[in-house]
């Protein structure tokens, strides 16, 4: 059974410190997803990462991704014609 | 029921590929394992000499009226898709033997995306009990 987690509020996603900023504005899906999946393997279990994304599908991609493979999807902040998309790595 | 997605690809317009593409990235992104089986003309697109060229559209693309619209804005080349797939998963991606002779292609004229040569059978044998489509 795949468990959602509740997002955290807008307040506790400022306050979050990333430990890597991916900028994938302006690339369409699947790009964003796969600069996720990269940067993943950059940053250590624990650590937080920030996906920027033009395109309205990445939020629902990174959720979806992030239940399957394990990780923590945080939530999202909404930039000035983009979303900022928190993860956690779990594992 | 396997969780691989297996992806039999016949198309060969850039719109079809695309598509084929972001099939296999998203499986694999999402830790599923991908087999392609590269046929017709979706070999013919994977030549070395041809892979980074126009491959044209669908015929649904270009009726009279429609949009011709090829791929989202800021989308990589189909290609590129396909090496991150890669890159990221478990992809695959096999030549099917039977075009190959059709096309008369040797493995060494192919993208080195292709892995290697099959029949049908091996490649049944890949996708098990795992989805299949054919684009």
């Amino acid at each position: 059974m795949l468990t959602i987690t509740t997002p955290l509020s807008d307040t506790d996603l400022l306050a979050l410190e990333s430990a890597k900023v991916v900028d994938a504005r302006g690339s369409a899906c699947p790009g964003p997803l796969l600069e996720a999946k990269k940067a993943m393997g950059t940053v250590q279990v624990g650590q937080v990462i920030e996906i920027w994304s033009s395109d309205a599908a990445t939020k629902g991609d990174i959720s979806a991704w992030s239940t399957k493979v394990g990780h923590v999807y945080l939530g999202c902040l909404t930039g000035e014609g983009y979303e900022r998309v928190f993860v956690r790595r779990q594992k | 029921m396997s969780e691989s997605v297996s992806l039999v690809l016949f198309s060969g317009t850039d719109d079809k590929l695309h598509a084929a593409a972001t099939i296999a990235a998203g499986a694999s992104a999402m830790g599923r394992p991908v087999n392609v089986l590269v046929q017709f003309w979706a070999l013919d697109a994977f030549r070395k000499e041809r892979i980074a060229l126009d491959h044209g559209l669908a015929f649904d693309a270009v009726r009279p009226g429609s949009t011709t619209a090829t791929v989202p804005a800021g989308s990589l080349p189909w290609a590129e898709t396909f090496r991150q797939a890669k890159e990221l998963g478990d992809v695959q991606i096999r030549a099917c033997s039977a075009s190959m002779a059709l096309f008369a292609i040797d493995l060494s004229e192919l993208d080195p995306l292709v892995d290697d040569v099959c029949g049908i059978a091996s490649f049944f044998l890949d996708v098990g009990d795992g989805s299949l489509v054919f684009i």
